[in-house]
């Protein structure tokens, strides 16, 4: 037992744990949160199209030397407004839309990287994640945008609710509804964005669908799924990094293991208590 | 003085039009039953009304005290909320947003007046209840009293008695008339039920292919139930083309 304990005073003593710890924590909450409306809305998927546009972004923005993030956080904005649109009024449907937009960034991506010799990037680290990602100049980036994610959020939470629960209603009662889908999509968007360093492109949406799926089969009232939500996503948040670290595993896929046991001890619980 | 002026709308999806050239005016206190087969631009026209799908042409004013922000709407039956996690009364006091602050939280009178709305529906016992785990005739009290925290002026219903079971139903009939008769609400109301629809309101608005008729409850037994093809001077020409 004491050495459990050594082994995560240990873990502390890295400063690059300690950055990952923190910004991914701040990620994980923002994700558990968003998560919810995005399930609800039946836009989960989103989070995974625009994790590969974000891919993409980063190799563009790596290839013309410049900072990957700031390539990044406008491209992946406007495919997110772009794709929240489609979803519903469009000729291509919105599941469809998200795999066009998925596999052509990955495309584009792993050519341009290809084609540009100088830059040598890890595409293994990009497509499953890296503690090792968030350098010491991204991250009071990625703190800031993880506190104005969480701040939105909270400040909008009842124009959220609403526009999640009957967009019509709103829209009839005189609520800019498209002003608040908007900063949705904007608040998506940096959720990935970030995260998508720490977790990778492949698994950065399970940070947004399992809390949220977890948290539903448990309770009905909406607080209390954003709630357990957050809940979930820490537990297995800082499960999977120790997890990580103890045994040698990348971070992204240990978090997600974390997560799939919640989920199914959640679904287990759920089914005996409905008997 | 009337509520609502409707004046010459056209709506259309892609090119078609669903709705040509329709006017209307509600005087306050209006029970008005929305009528007619489906596919002759019910829906839409509501819709249209309240902003929610855009308009080709023509104007809806609100007057007398109506405004956008202080109107109850009531939708079609959305399968996506059946199973929604919210308590019954996240969902009354989203009613209340539109009178909401810059404050990020809803102030004391806000809550008042969401269990107010509540206790005039007579679904008090249900605030703590999951939205998702009611009857059909609780659900379509709760969203009501969530229209009656947005407006105490006018309401719009999209059918909302399908799907209800008699007995619910009845009661749904008994709300909505408490409503118009103590409390002055202008109704709107499309219905499939037409028996209902002309115990109750006074105006009775039947919407055709190619036509529609709008008038008084006792004009439309006199005249306005003509046949499908008819294009009398009774009924105005509109609705889809």
């Amino acid at each position: 037992m004491a050495d459990f304990f050594n082994e995560i005073a240990n873990m502390f003593s890295y400063s690059f744990m300690v950055r990952a710890i923190f910004i991914g924590g701040l990620v994980a909450l923002c994700a558990a949160l968003l998560g919810v409306i995005l399930v609800l809305k039946r836009y989960s998927m989103i989070g995974d199209g625009l994790s590969h546009v974000s891919f993409g972004a980063m190799a563009i923005g790596l290839a013309f030397n410049q900072a990957p993030l700031y390539v990044a956080i406008p491209v992946v904005i406007v495919a997110a407004y772009l794709l929240l649109r489609v979803s519903e009024n469009s000729k291509i449907k919105g599941d469809a839309a998200i795999g066009l937009i998925s596999s052509s960034s990955i495309a584009i991506g792993i050519i341009v990287n290809t084609l540009s010799k100088g830059t040598n990037i890890d595409l293994n680290s990009y497509m499953f994640g890296s503690i090792l990602a968030i350098g010491k100049d991204d991250s009071i980036l990625c703190i800031v945008l993880g506190i104005i994610i969480l701040v939105g959020f909270i400040y909008f939470y009842h124009y959220i609710f609403a526009i999640t629960f009957d967009e019509n209603f709103a829209k009839a009662t005189g609520i800019k509804v498209e002003i608040y889908k908007t900063l949705l999509a904007v608040l998506t968007a940096l959720t990935i964005v970030i995260g998508m360093r720490i977790m990778g492109t492949l698994l950065i949406s399970s940070l947004i669908i399992f809390p949220a799926v977890t948290s539903m089969r448990l309770f009905k009232k909406f607080k209390s799924v954003l709630a357990a939500s957050v809940v979930v996503a820490m537990i297995s948040y800082f499960t999977g990094m120790t997890a990580s670290y103890m045994l040698e595993i990348p971070s992204g896929a240990s978090i997600v293991v974390c997560n799939l046991i919640i989920f199914i001890v959640a679904g287990i619980t759920a089914k005996i208590k409905r008997g | 003085m009337s509520q609502l002026v409707c004046k010459n709308i056209v709506i259309a999806y892609e090119k078609e039009n669903v709705v040509d050239d329709f006017s209307m005016e509600v005087e306050k206190g209006d029970y008005i039953s929305v009528i007619g087969e489906n596919g002759t631009g019910k829906s839409s026209l509501l819709k249209g009304i309240l902003g929610i799908i855009p308009l080709k042409s023509g104007v809806v004013t609100f007057s007398d005290g109506v405004k956008r922000n202080n109107i109850g709407y009531l939708s079609q039956q959305n399968p996506m909320q059946m199973d929604f996690p919210a308590s019954c009364y996240e969902v009354v006091l989203s009613g209340c947003l539109t009178r909401k602050g810059i404050v990020p939280w809803f102030s004391k009178s806000e809550k008042e007046k969401a269990l107010k709305s509540m206790e005039k529906l007579g679904i008090t016992e249900l605030i703590h209840k999951s939205f998702s785990e009611l009857s059909g005739g609780q659900r379509q009290r709760v969203l009501l009293a969530r229209a009656l925290c947005a407006t105490d002026k006018i309401i719009f219903l999209d059918e909302p008695i399908t799907g209800l079971d008699p007995i619910a139903c009845r009661d749904f009939y008994n709300v909505i008339e408490k409503l118009n008769k103590e409390m002055g609400i202008t109704i709107i109301m499309i219905t499939h039920d037409v028996d209902n629809a002309l115990k109750y309101s006074n105006k009775v608005l039947h919407m055709h292919k190619y036509k529609y008729f709008f008038g008084n409850k006792s004009d439309y037994l006199e005249k306005g139930k003509c046949t499908e093809e008819c294009m009398c001077e009774n009924h105005k020409k509109g609705g889809i083309k």
